[in-house]
């Protein structure tokens, strides 16, 4: 979607009209296990795969997604209340939201990335994992976190933008090919 | 009728040795003629014992026993003097501070209508309001206690709540006066109340501590409910004032007019209320001042509250019949307006931009501001999108859109409001949509829905969190690129084409005079409450 050009809406998406993406690259070390954060004006953020994500790629189909992390943390029974968004979890950037497991056994862990109040989890990849393969960016999001509002202008700090990001993956398709095969 | 009888005597005469004004004596003996405080005249004690015995139609031995009771003086019967002034000079009264003494006066009289005729309001009516440091409360409660306690032993008839309130005795004294002042207007009858709001959080504050007594909120009543052993810190009677009220400011304010109408907004750049972040403007002008400017000037108004029957995003228009909407203006200096004139504001507004036109502008009631919200839910939308589809598509393509009757959306809080609403599932109907091609890629979806409905979200999908959307109906992916909206029948008959509204014909308008008193003033312990009396706020109260 970032990159095709062909049958685009003509001016901005809906994510390019409210949206700004935020990447974290090779999240826990893990090569190429991108993740995206498209944050509102608003300051909402939603958590998702970034297209280079190992899931996405070589035509893996998704056997299984787990929101449970641990005995006693289930993303599921994650509820909010009120304006004020009381009682949900609090996410700090390396906290697990949900465990990924594709029909190649390959199993993936996708982190929060950001600091904030774990609003809602999307349920719906849970019956239909075609979503998130197909659509990344928008039906098959992750999550959807809210910073605090005092940090709502830091979640960008340790993140990429979209530039950085793109010239990440270049060098990694540049080093790619620097290797002897 | 004499107002004052025999048993009076007595408590005249204390109260006049301990330093009364004659008016306050008259408001402790519970007189209720209205006339008998309007006198005029600087020596008003030897008016005031004057005017009763004039009024008198008793035989004169009563009424001798009556003069020896005001002037306090002799007890003996028969001296008859009524034309020898009063033994007591005059000095500040301990009840009043002066406020019905010096500010009953023609002088002071002339000083409020003066106030009032520089503001140029037009009016009929007038409300008298004054504001009283809580002090007088106190001392009234003081004196009382004092007749009280030495009227043990006689048939005391009378509670404290027979007292005439001393506002009350001063807008006998003077509306009269400012009445004629002002060329014979019309005044109202409200009764008035004690509204001490600075006081009341701090004697809510301390006084809980005290185990019997009662504070009453809204009034410092909490004085009347003090058992006497709680009043111990403080003399009975009150203590000779050494400084009397003075006049703090006399301001006056009119009623306020509902003016109501229609508007349609053409611009997609234009927000329905003033858009401002951090200080920042962050966009020019809004709906609500292109409509108050100049009724604003019109009615000779300061200030203004806007409401209107839902609104809508800044890059929607709004089209058809147009939002109804309500204005209150705000001490508005002018008030009749014929229909001509209603007309003549409405060219105004229309032709001062091209973003918005009014319609049906009217004067109308205070009630309608309420009916405004009325019936939000249950009204009906109509709109206009244009759609933007990923993949080209035909005519036909789109025609099975029309068959959908009654379509229930299931929409989550979207994603563009969520930081500000409740994370909530929201069941909304589509009635009725009808779809028309304009090129392969775009088409015109009319909608008729349910109040509430977030249509852009039902277009987009807002990631798949309004459920069914039209990506899914159409089985790719669609963006709106505009929106329109047309408010349907708002249901209330108070906005008709051409009829100037309820009109409040027969109601008049009141201008409001609102007299503030302050004083410096001694502490006064009572318990372990302290009473400051600084200056009082004015009570200014609405009417229709």
């Amino acid at each position: 979607m970032m990159w095709n050009g062909e049958n685009q809406p003509p001016g901005p998406s809906v994510i390019e009209r409210y949206f700004t993406r935020w990447y974290k690259a090779d999240v826990k070390g893990q090569a190429c296990e991108d993740h995206c954060i498209l944050q509102h004006s608003n300051r909402l953020c939603v958590l998702t795969l970034a297209e280079t994500h190992p899931i996405l790629q070589d035509g893996r189909t998704i056997k299984n997604i787990n929101y449970k992390i641990s005995n006693g943390c289930s993303r599921l029974n994650n509820k909010v209340a009120g304006k004020s968004k009381r009682g949900g979890q609090f996410l700090t950037e390396f906290a697990p939201v949900c465990r990924i497991t594709c029909t190649d056994e390959t199993e993936y862990t996708i982190y929060s990335c950001m600091r904030g109040r774990l609003l809602e989890v999307n349920e719906d990849i849970l019956i239909n994992t075609s979503l998130l393969l197909k659509k990344p960016s928008t039906d098959g999001y992750i999550a959807v976190i809210l910073p605090k509002f005092e940090e709502s202008k830091l979640v960008g700090e340790n993140l990429l933008s979209r530039e950085d990001f793109e010239a990440v993956v270049s060098k990694r398709a540049a080093d790619v090919q620097a290797q002897p095969s | 009728m004499l107002p004052l009888k025999e048993k009076d005597k007595p408590v005249v005469q204390k109260l006049l040795s301990s330093g009364c004004c004659a008016r306050c004596v008259l408001r402790f003996c519970c007189v209720l003629v209205q006339s008998l405080y309007r006198q005029p005249g600087e020596d008003e004690s030897e008016e005031g014992t004057r005017t009763a015995t004039e009024q008198s139609d008793d035989p004169p031995k009563k009424r001798m026993k009556l003069d020896d009771g005001l002037k306090g003086s002799e007890a003996s019967a028969g001296s008859g003097d009524a034309e020898a002034p009063p033994a007591p000079a005059l000095s500040h009264c301990v009840v009043c501070l002066g406020v019905l003494q010096e500010y009953c006066s023609r002088d002071h009289a002339r000083k409020v209508a003066e106030a009032v005729k520089t503001e140029d309001y037009h009016f009929e009516t007038i409300l008298l309001s004054v504001s009283l440091p809580a002090q007088l409360c106190v001392r009234e409660h003081s004196c009382w206690l004092h007749v009280k306690k030495e009227m043990r032993e006689k048939v005391m008839t009378r509670v404290k709540d027979d007292i005439v309130p001393l506002k009350e005795a001063f807008k006998w004294s003077v509306q009269g006066l400012i009445a004629t002042e002002l060329g014979g207007v019309y005044l109202g009858d409200e009764p008035c109340s004690l509204q001490l709001f600075d006081f009341v959080s701090i004697l809510w504050h301390y006084v809980c501590s005290c185990s019997d007594v009662f504070l009453l909120v809204h009034n410092v009543e909490i004085v009347s409910y003090c058992p006497p052993h709680g009043f111990r810190h403080y003399p009975t009677p009150p203590g000779r004032p050494t400084s009397i009220c003075t006049s703090q400011a006399i301001q006056c304010l009119h009623t306020s007019i509902y003016v109501a109408g229609r508007y349609n907004k053409y611009s997609r750049s234009l927000s329905q209320t003033p858009w401002i972040i951090d200080g920042r403007r962050m966009m020019e002008s809004s709906v609500e001042e292109l409509i108050a400017e100049p009724l604003a000037s019109s009615f000779r108004s300061k200030g203004f509250n806007f409401s209107s029957s839902g609104r809508e995003d800044v890059d929607v228009r709004t089209l058809g019949k147009g939002r109804p909407f309500a204005m209150e203006m705000l001490n508005p200096h002018r008030y009749r307006f014929t229909k001509m004139e209603m007309k003549k504001i409405q060219e105004t507004i229309n032709t001062s931009s091209d973003k918005i036109a009014v319609r049906d502008l009217q004067i109308v009631t205070r009630e309608c501001m309420g009916h405004m919200k009325e019936g939000e839910e249950e009204k009906t939308k109509s709109y206009t999108a244009l759609v933007w589809t990923q993949k080209p598509i035909e005519k036909d393509d789109i025609i099975f859109l029309d068959d959908i009757k009654e379509l229930t959306l299931d929409q989550k809080t979207p994603l563009r409001v969520l930081h500000r609403r409740a994370l909530a599932v929201r069941q909304r109907v589509i009635h009725s949509m009808n779809a028309s091609f304009r090129d392969p890629h775009h088409f015109y979806l009319r909608l008729k829905t349910q109040a509430g409905t977030y249509i852009k979200e039902f277009v987009h999908g807002d990631f798949g969190r309004t459920k069914p959307n039209l990506c899914q109906l159409l089985k790719m992916d669609t963006d709106i690129l505009e929106l329109d909206v047309e408010v349907g029948n708002c249901g209330t008959s108070y906005f008709q084409k051409g009829n100037p509204g309820k009109s409040t014909g027969s109601m008049t308008r009141i201008v409001q005079l609102g007299l503030d008193f302050s004083g410096d003033f001694p502490r006064l312990d009572v318990e372990n409450v302290i009473f400051f009396f600084s200056f009082q706020k004015t009570r200014l109260k609405q009417y229709t």
